[in-house]
């Protein structure tokens, strides 16, 4: 935590978030991570055909240590698991986790003993992608859905301590997605 | 071809024994989905072969019953492959010569691999190692056995350094142990797993999955599938 942990909550630390956000939006770096034949696709999108240097995201970064954003692009094996919790781990803050695929988001169609259920049991998951595998455009969608919703809100300081809480908070009154009611949206 | 064999080594059937029968397209039990329970094929084993064989598999034959004695269980010549079924106290000696000798020179062991037969009383897993000579061009299959009770078999490492990580996977996959291994360690599954998931008995596993107002169970326990 830095110098922003001491600015009061209000105007002056909204606005900074806004300049924060729309500065991190703008230099994402994902980690080479890949896991399966979604990366596969991963490396179409930053192929010259998808190309996603038309916004200047080609770059991969081989360090964990130099990345913000980890995709999670394949299923996770039962050995692989740990390895991506330190990938994880080892990653600066801020950061953002995509979950590329049904394997990644929840365990697809490998129901059994091998395969991890979802990434989220491992990281915190921000943007599920689904397909199998998705192709390119939409993992191009989500990246700019993780831009524009996600990264560019992120709260600091304060605010994100009230976020973390707030979110918590929810997560332990709502319902199991089994005992959801109404219209199966 | 053998006329007495060791307590060692457990006898590999002779056909036309059917391995194992199945009947229905899903089910091992009653519940065929096809309707008609009348699906049903029976496992065999393809039948041992008599020599001469023809072409170049007389040869070796000939040539690796001089060199080791008593070496085989039988022969199958099945579709123009050439298998040795080698008791598993002569893997050693037989892959040896396989590789040393002028006339034989089966320089590269492709793959080793596993097969669990639970029906298959007195030897549920087998030990398949593919063979190929570049110096002859000719390929050959070479297996051997063990019983459940006693899944012993003899490392080929010593000759064939290529066969080190097949031999892991093939203890990790079936829980054959292969004796004289340099470090015989899980290969695929982390290092704490329980079981070895190839073997026909090893559960399918998943865990039930949850939908809006509803929870699906994994396959294995939706259907009794075989």
């Amino acid at each position: 935590m830095g110098i922003e942990d001491k600015i009061p909550q209000g105007v002056v630390l909204t606005t900074l978030e806004g300049v924060f956000g729309w500065m991190r939006q703008a230099s994402l770096w994902p980690a080479t991570f890949g896991l399966a034949c979604c990366a596969i696709e991963m490396m179409t999108y930053g192929a010259p055909r998808f190309d996603a240097g038309r916004w200047g995201q080609e770059v991969f970064r081989a360090s964990p240590r130099q990345a913000d954003l980890m995709i999670i692009s394949g299923r996770i094996s039962q050995k692989m698991a740990p390895v991506l919790r330190q990938v994880y781990d080892q990653m600066p803050n801020p950061k953002w986790v995509l979950a590329m695929g049904v394997c990644a988001s929840s365990g697809g169609m490998f129901n059994n003993y091998a395969i991890v259920q979802g990434g989220d049991h491992l990281v915190p998951v921000d943007v599920y992608v689904p397909g199998c595998p998705p192709r390119p455009d939409m993992l191009i969608d989500a990246m700019f859905k993780l831009k524009k919703d996600i990264v560019a809100k992120r709260p600091m300081a304060k605010n994100e301590i009230e976020a973390w809480e707030a979110a918590e908070r929810a997560a332990l009154v709502a319902p199991a997605t089994h005992e959801m009611k109404g219209l199966l949206r | 071809m053998s006329d007495e064999q060791s307590d060692l080594t457990p006898a590999v059937p002779e056909p036309p024994k059917p391995v194992a029968t199945r009947r229905g397209m899903w089910s091992s039990g009653t519940g065929d989905t096809s309707g008609y329970s009348r699906i049903v094929r029976a496992v065999d084993w393809p039948a041992a072969s008599e020599p001469p064989f023809g072409s170049w598999y007389d040869d070796a034959y000939n040539r690796l019953l001089a060199l080791v004695d008593d070496p085989f269980i039988k022969v199958v010549l099945d579709r123009g492959e050439l298998t040795f079924f080698v008791p598993r106290e002569k893997v050693v000696e037989v892959m040896q010569a396989l590789r040393d000798d002028a006339l034989l020179r089966f320089e590269f062991c492709a793959s080793v691999s596993g097969v669990h037969y639970p029906d298959d009383a007195g030897s549920e897993l087998h030990v398949v190692y593919h063979l190929q000579s570049m110096t002859h061009n000719r390929r050959l299959r070479v297996e051997t056995a063990c019983p459940d009770a006693d899944p012993h078999v003899p490392s080929v490492v010593a000759t064939y350094p290529a066969a080190d990580w097949h031999e892991r996977e093939t203890w990790d996959m079936f829980g054959i142990i292969f004796d004289g291994h340099p470090h015989l360690t899980r290969i695929l599954m982390p290092d704490d797993w329980v079981g070895h998931p190839q073997r026909k008995d090893y559960p399918l596993g998943g865990i039930p999955i949850e939908y809006k107002g509803t929870t699906v169970p994994p396959v294995d326990a939706r259907r009794n599938y075989r």
